[in-house]
């Protein structure tokens, strides 16, 4: 009785909210169906009669319903209908065949996201500020924002100015000062620039085909990138996506279809590649791209062998170092840390004013880089150019003035560390006979002996932070070269030499250790959002078991390295060794492409922002994408850019503006736990949906159901819960719950975590280790295995210590570039390569970009391009910026903003000349990341006048057995370049 | 009657264009009847950065300077105008998006170069210090809002109140020669028009080379001491604030166990004297 009143007041509560909202009565005219509700066995039944804007419902069992939903018994019908419903036991009903839904996937979908509409339209969302304007928040790669709508169209977008009724901002002394941030978030450009990139004139507004691209007939796969497109409706696009999903599984078998996505596409937790992207690709199952730790590398493949942190690829602990630093440090030695330039990836300028404050009070600061970077021209300090890939002969030396001057904590390195004899008498050149003196580092390094010795009598005397990378550790060129693990290998031995955890001694650019609440939770990205994924994610953590929901799995083993996409296509074969951060010796392992019994790649799955600005020669993924092996390319992308153009069917998605999403600034989890550790103030935004999708295109969540619709999985995919229901699902997984309800956080947008008591805040990173005692940071990490005897103590390495001879690579043994103890290996590709430096006698650095972030915000139409230390408009274009040595462009006849073409064997690029003192001369800085890939003639032959400056980095991997990019080992040859006659479009 | 006021540290500027892009953001595809018509999305910068490198290698630094309209009590587009611009009460300056259309002359006015042709409509264009928000109760123009390095504030005082601060913090305005009477004040504007002076000594013990730090240097005009600091650890020393105005000056480096060492030094630009070598007095 109970189940039937339930039914009856289904179809009241349709037509009483059709009565009351007039888009919800629109879309009860979309469909005319019957649905039949019942218990398994018949006993109690109600079939609705949808059409004409209304829904009629009668008791009993129709003849012949279009769809079913089925109950076991009725009184799990009565729970599962009685609000509040828990998702759990629709979970738990859906896995025991307890609850059950046949139909057409087009009208259980349609039905399932009607009853979810039903309930959440009256949710009120945004601001109203008057002017006819409404304030909605979002979240960007460069921050929270305020949206302001009016008419539908986005006004403006700005930073948040945190109110009287959010949470306090915290505040903390050091030598007597207070300091306190400002109550705002900041905004990182790419960030800012945004309304300019949902409006941009490149945006795909409309599905695409290859116009000759006959998934019938003829492919014409050659033509990729050179044909034109024509539009075409999306159900065509979806059918023949679909179609191409299932042939070529039939056709080639397991693995025939590869994911490739960007690490980087608009923020949210849940329309993201790690969230409803990897979801999606495991319903259909998929060769997996394997990501190398591109931010980690030297950390990764190299540090983490002498001081464990493997569930961080490496990085050093991030906790109370703001409050040490300041407190104690006399000196900040940045090398190879840029963190004005990056903000630490997705925390815009939060730690700008930070370093301000360590400025203010008199903290030294040294800057060790070819390019005199952002953060040293703001913060000022001594300026050290050292040659591209380097620097840890620079580093031995330094360790060889300490030695020879007492200049170490020898107390710490008796009781913290083992193997110090060894790099001792490597450093002395006992072992070697070459004593790594300041004057022996002098020809490699280009840096004076008596700079050195400078610096190591500084450094060895007050008590030293140091900025190894964009965050503290971690980033930064100098571990994207042949020399990058040698470079984050000699750092940490040199902190070990110092101390590193004791007051005052530790790494760190200010850039993390805020004192935050880091109790409060909220799922980071790397969490997987809706992904549940237990294997690709780090949802096992916390969130598969705090948000209910349906697990996901790829069958398919098989993975191609990133790195190694275009061997794969071309030649069929290639090898890759690991990311696999549970312990130090994962990365050993290496694997094959293809995997026995697999399927070769015949088609690929493109998924956000172009890989052409950032894999290294890049002209092997144009080949590539022209293979005759790959049959069928699908580019789902909001812009046309980079290699979109490549694609036989182009799927327009939207941007994070134009659907529903939720997440926390800067919160990564995962492989960057506490990653929020960067922001003053914790935000965790609604990500309204500001504005409807722009033209046709769509939130990718929607495509993906759409495409699985026609594959009986888009129940599955969605269980019936549309994208706000899973924003909130995401709410109600996190502590938010406890603080704000979901009505007030849905109309106001955002919470600022509050920072937390004073006593809870945790202490800096390795002083439990440097001070003998427990682990006492707030990370589950390392793995409770992973300890060498009691749990919480020691590190994570063999011996418990700080090893300057790192027992785990002298037991894989396997690698001559990566001996135990840390030795100077010149660079394979650099000054010293003799066979090349006469034709190509520039080094290349290719940083990440400031303004723009991986391809987010670059080209597009938008505003960034008219910053002149982005791009310049010269014969209406906008060219990247090479930034070049005044001696450099004289000798060549090149003046300031005069194009030039950079070049090498691998390929060409135009880019525009900034004649600047701030890079040393021989070196040539261009970011990498262009969204823009031009070829002036035919792609993958020819100079790219879109500035993917990676077209011309070597593809070879840091170390013979690492699977770790090494961009910045790159020579290459400058000259002026002249259009030719006629233009070259 | 107080009145709005602009003042940029460059010394704290660190080119993140975020000012630029905000004003972007603001006014292309805008349209604000009586305050600005909509900013074309390129060629356009109402907010612009200007830059100045100075120095050499590894002695090396850069100024940026945002600058915009000057707000100018005494503006001379309103002279050129002809009703068409306009200073309100609280200072701020307006081109009206109606009266202006067709008024080339008005940009040609602007000695700063602050006003910009909007070709599609007409029009001579400019910064409206946010007035329009500023109107509906914002606190602060966008360009101070979203600057993450405290560079750029914006102040509402009156007149005596901001000449007081303008002397106290010394404060100093773009091109005071155009007598305009700009709005807009710069602290730190030396880094942008003048130069330094700066060097690195050293000392020799057998065949080593070292850093020599703590070595008095003085930088003098005839005998008067325009400058005296001390090298630093890296043996390095900075004057700054020196005008490029061709004419000699002696540099003197002194140090106790050293002979003293003078050199004739003429700035014409930054300059970075690299490896100023000292001798050890014998015994």
């Amino acid at each position: 009785m109970r189940l039937q009143a339930l039914l009856r007041g289904v179809s009241w509560a349709l037509n009483f909210t059709a009565w009351r909202y007039p888009a919800f009565k629109q879309r009860l005219h979309e469909k005319s169906f019957v649905a039949q509700v019942k218990v398994k066995d018949g006993a109690v039944g109600r079939y609705y009669r949808f059409g004409n804007g209304g829904v009629t419902s009668r008791s009993g069992l129709h003849g012949n319903p279009d769809m079913t939903i089925s109950f076991r018994t009725a009184s799990l019908g009565v729970r599962l209908l009685t609000p509040p419903v828990d998702h759990m036991d629709f979970i738990n009903a859906m896995k025991n065949f307890a609850l059950q839904m046949e139909g057409e996937d087009e009208l259980t979908q349609w039905f399932t996201d009607t009853i979810s509409i039903m309930m959440s339209i009256r949710w009120d969302h945004g601001v109203d500020v008057g002017n006819g304007e409404r304030r909605y928040t979002n979240i960007t790669n460069g921050g929270p924002l305020f949206v302001y709508v009016k008419d539908g169209k986005i006004v403006r977008m700005t930073p948040i100015d945190l109110s009287d009724d959010d949470a306090p901002s915290w505040s903390l002394t050091a030598r007597g000062r207070t300091f306190m941030p400002p109550r705002k978030t900041t905004a990182h450009p790419h960030g800012l620039a945004s309304k300019s990139i949902v409006y941009s004139s490149k945006r795909l507004l409309h599905p695409l085909k290859r116009i000759d691209f006959d998934p019938g007939g003829a492919r014409n796969p050659r033509n990729r990138g050179t044909s034109g497109y024509e539009r075409i409706g999306w159900d065509e696009a979806l059918d023949i996506t679909a179609n191409e999903i299932k042939r070529v599984k039939r056709e080639h078998g397991h693995g025939a279809i590869m994911n490739s996505h960007g690490s980087h596409h608009t923020w949210g937790n849940i329309g993201y590649y790690l969230s409803a992207q990897v979801r999606f690709m495991n319903a259909i199952g998929h060769t997996k791209m394997a990501l190398n730790p591109d931010s980690w590398e030297g950390w990764y493949w190299g540090g983490m062998h002498h001081y464990g942190n493997s569930m961080r690829n490496g990085a050093m602990e991030p906790y109370g170092q703001l409050q040490d630093c300041l407190d104690e440090a006399e000196m900040i030695v940045f090398w190879a840390s840029d963190p004005e330039a990056t903000g630490g990836s997705y925390a815009a300028f939060e730690g700008t004013v930070r370093r301000q404050w360590a400025r203010d009070l008199g903290i030294k600061m040294v800057h060790i880089d070819p390019y005199c970077n952002h953060t040293a021209v703001h913060l000022g300090g001594k300026w050290i150019p050292v040659v591209p890939g380097t620097s840890p002969a620079l580093a031995h030396a330094l360790a060889w003035v300490w030695i020879a001057e007492g200049l170490y904590d020898a107390d710490y390195v008796a009781q913290r560390t083992t193997g110090f004899e060894k790099y001792r008498a490597y450093v002395m050149g006992e072992d070697d006979g070459q004593a790594k003196t300041p004057e022996w580092q002098e020809s490699e390094t280009g840096v004076p002996a008596h700079t050195v010795r400078a610096l190591a009598r500084e450094w060895g005397r007050k008590k030293t932070y140091l900025a190894a990378g964009g965050k503290g550790t971690t980033f930064g060129g100098a571990n994207r070269s042949a020399t990058g693990a040698q470079w984050a290998r000699a750092m940490i031995c040199l902190m070990a030499m110092q101390g590193l955890g004791k007051p005052g001694v530790n790494f760190g650019n200010l850039q993390c250790g805020a004192p935050i609440d880091y109790e409060f939770y909220f799922p980071g990205y790397a969490e997987g959002g809706m992904s549940g994924d237990l294997n690709g994610t780090a949802s096992a953590i916390q969130l598969y078991q705090r948000m209910p929901h349906l697990l996901s799995m790829n069958t398919v083993t098989q993975q191609i390295p990133r790195l190694r996409i275009p061997e794969a296509i071309l030649d069929g074969e290639t090898s890759g060794f690991p990311t696999d951060s549970r312990s130090l010796e994962g990365q050993f392992m290496g694997f094959r492409y293809p995997s026995p019994g697999h399927a070769p790649v015949r088609m690929i799955y493109k998924y956000g922002g172009s890989h052409f600005g950032t894999t290294m020669e890049s002209n092997r993924l144009v080949k590539a994408y022209r293979s005759d092996s790959i049959e069928f390319v699908v580019n789902q992308s909001i812009w046309n850019e980079g290699e979109v153009p490549f694609a036989d069917i182009v799927l327009p998605a939207c941007t994070n503006f134009e659907r529903w999403d939720i997440g926390e600034w800067g919160a990564a989890g995962g492989y960057s736990q506490h990653n929020q550790t960067m922001l003053n103030h914790r935000i965790i935004a609604m990500q309204h949906k500001c504005i409807e999708p722009l033209g046709e295109s769509r939130s990718d969540y929607r495509i993906f159901t759409d495409i699985l619709k026609r594959l009986g999985l888009s129940a599955y995919f969605t269980e019936g819960m549309t994208e706000l229901d899973w924003c909130k699902a995401q709410f109600d997984a996190s502590d938010l719950p406890r603080h704000i309800s979901w009505k007030e956080f849905l109309r106001k947008g955002y919470y600022v975590v509050p920072f937390g008591e004073e006593a809870h805040r945790p202490p800096p990173g390795f002083r439990w280790f440097a001070e003998g005692r427990r682990k006492d940071v707030p990370e589950p990490a390392p793995l409770p295995a992973e300890y060498g005897e009691r749990y919480l103590e020691g590190l994570q390495t063999q011996s418990g210590k700080i090893e300057f001879e790192a027992q785990s690579l002298k037991r894989f043994g396997k690698d001559p570039e990566r001996p135990p103890v840390n030795k100077y290996i010149p660079s394979w590709e650099g000054r010293g390569t003799t066979e090349l430096v006469d034709t190509y006698p520039l080094q290349l650095l290719t940083p990440h970009p400031r303004y723009s972030f991986h391809t987010l915000g670059d080209g597009k139409d938008g505003v960034l391009n008219d910053i002149a230390d982005h791009r310049v408009l010269i014969g209406g274009h906008y060219y990247w910026v090479a930034r070049i040595n005044p001696q450099d462009a004289a000798r060549r006849g090149i003046a300031h903003h005069d194009l030039i073409r950079l070049h090498n064997d691998r390929g060409s690029v135009i880019c525009a000349a900034h004649v600047t003192a701030r890079i040393m001369e021989g070196v040539v800085h261009s970011a990498e990341s262009s969204a823009v890939y031009d070829p002036v003639g035919e792609p993958g032959q020819s100079p790219d006048r879109g500035g993917c400056v990676n077209t011309l980095t070597p593809k070879r991997h840091m170390t013979a057995m690492t699977t770790g990019s090494a961009p910045n080992s790159c020579l290459i040859e400058m000259e002026k370049w002249t259009e030719p006659a006629g233009g070259t479009s | 009657m107080s009145k709005w006021n602009l003042i940029i540290d460059v010394a704290l500027c660190h080119n993140c264009n975020n000012c630029f892009i905000a004003c972007k953001d603001e006014h292309v595809g805008n349209d604000y009847p009586g305050y600005a018509a909509p900013q074309p999305l390129h060629g356009h910068a109402w907010i612009k950065l200007e830059q100045r490198e100075r120095g050499a290698a590894p002695m090396v630094d850069m100024a940026y300077l945002p600058t915009m309209c000057n707000q100018c009590d005494d503006a001379p587009c309103i002279r050129a105008g002809d009703g068409a611009v306009f200073q309100r009460d609280d200072g701020i300056v307006i081109i009206d998006p109606e009266k202006a259309r067709g008024k080339k002359d008005i940009i040609e006015s602007c000695p700063y170069g602050a006003i910009w042709w909007n070709e599609e409509l007409e029009l001579p264009q400019k910064w409206v210090f946010d007035a329009h928000l500023l109107d509906r109760g914002w606190t602060e123009p966008r360009c101070a809002q979203v600057c993450p390095t405290g560079a750029i504030t914006a102040l509402k005082i009156s007149d005596a109140d901001m000449a007081r601060k303008a002397e106290t913090d010394d404060l100093a305005v773009l091109s005071p020669e155009f007598n305009t009477r700009p709005r807009v004040y710069y602290k730190n504007l030396y880094r942008f028009t003048h130069d330094f002076l700066g060097g690195n000594v050293l000392t020799e013990t057998g065949d080593i080379l070292d850093c020599l730090a703590e070595a008095t240097v003085r930088l003098r005009r005839g005998e008067t001491c325009v400058a005296e600091t001390a090298t630093d650890a890296f043996g390095e020393f900075k004057i700054d604030r020196l005008a490029a105005d061709g004419e000699a000056y002696v540099l003197e480096i002194s140090h106790p166990d050293h002979v003293s060492m003078e050199r004739t030094v003429q700035i014409d630009g930054s300059v970075f004297l690299e490896d100023l070598k000292l001798v050890r007095k014998e015994g």
